[in-house]
C-alpha cells in the first residue's frame, strides 16, 4: 500500500526499529525518552533498546519514581523533568558575538543550522506544548529566527499516552491523553503492533520505507479503548470554565499569601514547565581575544531580577507575588497574549515541586474562596 | 548573516541585535543624568529611522548589556538621537564613561506612543516627575511645532531638589511658546523661589475644563497613581488619561517575559497606555 496523509496503518512492534532507521537515512538525529539513574529524560537514541521497555512512573506531588512492570511495552513511563523545551529553546544560546576591526564594531549572528531532529515518543500535552510555544516564538509580527529553524527541521514521532501518571490532568486541559494533531506520524502502542496515523508528507514518504498495512476497525476499538482507559485513570483536574477571569480578578485572594509561605522560590516549575517561555540575556567579554558575547539563557519569574528595573527595584519583592505573577500568567494572562492557556495539563509543576504545591489544588482554593 | 530570513534582515528594528550607532556629544543634564546624542553609521538607516513621541530604543554596549531607554529628542529630527540617561546599574554606567566617537549598538523604536493625533483643539497637562520629563519632551516638541493646533498646554513638573529638574535651559523657551509651567521641587534650596510638594498636588491651584483636559504622565508609578486620582476627581474621564510605565526589559517585542502587567507585555502593548487599561492592575501591590 502506499501511505497518505490522514491514513491511518499498523506496524508490527519491531517495524520501529526499521522506522528508527528510516529516520536516521532521510537526515535526522532519533530522539526519545530513556530511563537513566532513576529518571526519564530525553537523549539519542540508537534503537527501540533504548526506549524505557518495561516502565512506568509513579509520580505524586514532589515525589517521582521509576518502577518495572514486567511488561514489553515500550512507552508506558510517563515523562520525567525533561521536556523537549531545550530543543526548540535552549536554555543557553549565544545570540550573537562582537569583534572590534579598525575601529568599528563588527556584529556576528550564530549562524551554525541547527541539527534535523527525529522527537520519538513526544505525547499530546508535550505536542501541545510545543504549539503553545509556537505562538509566542512565531508570531505574525516577529519570528524568533533560531527557534523557527530549530522547529522546521524537526520531524515528530508522538504517541498516545496510556498510562498517565496521577499528577497528570491533561484531559481536563483538552489536550490528551491521546493524540489530536500537529504531528507527523502518530503511534498507539498496542498489545504487538503500533497503530500509526500519518499527518503530514513527510510521514507519509517515511512509512513508504517500512512495512505496514491499513489499519482495521479492531485496531481502532483498541485504541479508543485504551484512551478511555487513560481518561478514567486521570484523577487531578482543573475546571477549565472562566479561568482567566477566575485568576485575574481575584488578584487579592488570601490564598495567595498561604501558597507563598508554602513556596521556596526554587523556580523548579517554571524549569520542568514545557511552555514558560521567559529568558534573559547575559554579555560577556573574552579576556584573551576580546570579542564580546551575548547569551540568552532561560529566566523564571521565580527570581527577584526577573522584575527588576534600575531606579525602581524589584516589582515583586515577595514569594507570594512571584507565584502570583506564575499562576495568573499560566493560565489566566497567557489566554489573553496568546489565545491558548498556558497549561497542558503535563503535570510536571506539581510532580517537580520540592513542597509539593499543586496547581489544580491552587486553582480550587481560589475557585473556593471567589465562591464559585 | 545569511542564516536570517531575507524578510526580517530588511526590518532590523525586528530583530535580536542591533544597529550601530555613534556616539556624537554628550550634553550633562543634571548630577548624574546626561543626555546622549546618536547616529547611525549606516546612512539608510539613518535617513529612513522614524519613531514617535513615548517610543523608546535598547541601547547596547558590548560586554557590558542593553537598556531599555526613552527617546528625548524631537521625531521631527530622527536622524540624530538623544537619549537622556540616568546612571543607575551596570549599562548606564558604562554609558557615562562613553566618548564621543563611541559606537553604541541600538534596537527600536519600540512601543507605544502618545496620543498626539487625538490632541488637537483640547487643553492638555503633562504631569510629570524626575526623569519622567524624558519621554515627555518630544511630545512638548511636538505641541509645540504647531502650538495654535491646541488649546492650552499645562506642563507640571517635579523633582526632589532644584539641582534635579532636567532641561531648565528649555524652560524659558517653552513658555515664550505658550506653555503654562508649574514645576516644584520636595525640597527646597535657599534660591528655590517655587512650589514645594510632590507633583499631584499642583492639581490643587489648577483650573482644568473637564470637557476638553487631556493628561498625559510619566513618572514614579506612586505618583501617576496620585495623578490618576486628582484628574479623576476633577471629573477628566478615563479615557483621557495617559501613563507611561516603566518595567524590565530584555527585548523590547513582548516574548522575553519580563515586563509583564497582567495580561500586558509593556514594551509591546506599552509603554504609554491609556488610563482603563491599567485600572484593574495599577491598584494591586507587587503585581
Amino acid at each position: 500500500m502506499t501511505p497518505r496523509t490522514g491514513d491511518a496503518v499498523v506496524i508490527a512492534k519491531p517495524t520501529l526499529d526499521a522506522l528508527i532507521q528510516a529516520l536516521r537515512q532521510a537526515g535526522y538525529e532519533p530522539h526519545g525518552p530513556r530511563a537513566e539513574a532513576g529518571a526519564i529524560v530525553y537523549r539519542p537514541i540508537a534503537s527501540s533498546d533504548d526506549l524505557p521497555r518495561g516502565y512506568t512512573t509513579i509520580q505524586k506531588p514532589g515525589s517521582f519514581r521509576l518502577a518495572q512492570t514486567g511488561s514489553r511495552r515500550l512507552f508506558d513511563a510517563t515523562p520525567g523533568a525533561d521536556s523537549w523545551k531545550p530543543f526548540l529553546f535552549p536554555p543557553r544560546q549565544t545570540l550573537f558575538g562582537v569583534t572590534a576591526e579598525n575601529g568599528s564594531l563588527q556584529l556576528k549572528f550564530d549562524q551554525a543550522e541547527p541539527p534535523k531532529r527525529a522527537l520519538i515518543g513526544v505525547r499530546a500535552c508535550e505536542l501541545a506544548a510545543i504549539e503553545v510555544q509556537d505562538r509566542v516564538f512565531l508570531r505574525p509580527d516577529f519570528s524568533d529566527p533560531s527557534y523557527r529553524q530549530r522547529r522546521e527541521n524537526l520531524f515528530l514521532v508522538a504517541v498516545d499516552c496510556h498510562d498517565p501518571a496521577a499528577t497528570c490532568f491533561c484531559h481536563a486541559m483538552g489536550t490528551g491523553p491521546a493524540v489530536q494533531d500537529g504531528f507527523d506520524l502518530a503511534l498507539c502502542e498496542l498489545d504487538d503492533e503500533f497503530l500509526v496515523r500519518i499527518g503530514s508528507q513527510a510521514g507519509a514518504d517515511l512509512l513508504c520505507a517500512v512495512d505496514c498495512a491499513p489499519a482495521t476497525a479492531f485496531h481502532h476499538q483498541a485504541a479508543e479503548a485504551a484512551t478511555d482507559r487513560a481518561i478514567r485513570s486521570q484523577v487531578r483536574s482543573i475546571d477549565p470554565q472562566g479561568l482567566p477571569d477566575l485568576l485575574l480578578n481575584n488578584l487579592t485572594a488570601a490564598r495567595w499569601e498561604q501558597v507563598g509561605e508554602r513556596c521556596l522560590n526554587c523556580t523548579s516549575c517554571t524549569l520542568v514547565c514545557p511552555t514558560c517561555f521567559c529568558w534573559d540575556v547575559a554579555d560577556s567579554t573574552d579576556l584573551a581575544t576580546g570579542r564580546m558575547e551575548r547569551v540568552r539563557l532561560w529566566d523564571s519569574c521565580f527570581n527577584p531580577d526577573h522584575s527588576y528595573h534600575a531606579g525602581g527595584g524589584s516589582v515583586r519583592p515577595t514569594v507570594y507575588a512571584r507565584y502570583r505573577q506564575w499562576l495568573t500568567h499560566k493560565l489566566g494572562s497567557w489566554v489573553h497574549q496568546f489565545g491558548v492557556s498556558g497549561c497542558v495539563g503535563c503535570g510536571r509543576c506539581i510532580t517537580w515541586c520540592p513542597a509539593g504545591i499543586d496547581i489544580t489544588e491552587e486553582v480550587a482554593a481560589l475557585r473556593q474562596e471567589a465562591g464559585q | 548573516m545569511t542564516s536570517r530570513p531575507a524578510s526580517l534582515a530588511q526590518v532590523p528594528q525586528l530583530l535580536l541585535g542591533p544597529a550601530w550607532a555613534r556616539l556624537e556629544s554628550v550634553q550633562p543634564d543634571v548630577e548624574g543624568i546626561s543626555t546622549f546624542w546618536l547616529r547611525f553609521e549606516d546612512p539608510d538607516l539613518a535617513a529612513n529611522y522614524r519613531f514617535e513621541a513615548g517610543q523608546f530604543n535598547m541601547l547596547y554596549l558590548p560586554g557590558y548589556g542593553e537598556s531599555a531607554i526613552s527617546i528625548s529628542s524631537d521625531p521631527a529630527t530622527p536622524e540624530r538621537l538623544g537619549h537622556t540617561i540616568r546612571v543607575v546599574g551596570n549599562v548606564t554606567r558604562a554609558f557615562s564613561r562613553l566618548h564621543v566617537g563611541d559606537l553604541v549598538g541600538v534596537r527600536g523604536p519600540f512601543g507605544s506612543s502618545w496620543p498626539i493625533d487625538q490632541l488637537a483643539g483640547q487643553d492638555v497637562i503633562l504631569a510629570t516627575g524626575g526623569i519622567g520629563l524624558v519621554p515627555l519632551r518630544p511630545v512638548v516638541y511636538r505641541l509645540l511645532a504647531e502650538r495654535q493646533k491646541y488649546g492650552r498646554i499645562v506642563l507640571l513638573y517635579g523633582a526632589r531638589t532644584p539641582g534635579d529638574l532636567l532641561y531648565t535651559g528649555e524652560f524659558e523657551a517653552w513658555q515664550a511658546a505658550g506653555i503654562e509651567m508649574v514645576v516644584s521641587v520636595d525640597r527646597a534650596d535657599e534660591n528655590w523661589q517655587g512650589h514645594v510638594g510632590v507633583v499631584p498636588m499642583l492639581f490643587y491651584r489648577l483650573r482644568v475644563d473637564p470637557e476638553k483636559t487631556w493628561i498625559l504622565s510619566c513618572g514614579p508609578e506612586i505618583m501617576m497613581r496620585f495623578v490618576v486620582y486628582e484628574a479623576l476627581a476633577r471629573r477628566i474621564p478615563p479615557e483621557r488619561i495617559f501613563l507611561s510605565m516603566e518595567r524590565n526589559m530584555k527585548c523590547g517585542q513582548g516574548f522575553c517575559g519580563h515586563c509583564q502587567l497582567g495580561p500586558l507585555f509593556i514594551c509591546k502593548e506599552g509603554p504609554v497606555f491609556n488610563y482603563q487599561t491599567l485600572e484593574p492592575y495599577l491598584q494591586v501591590e507587587d503585581f
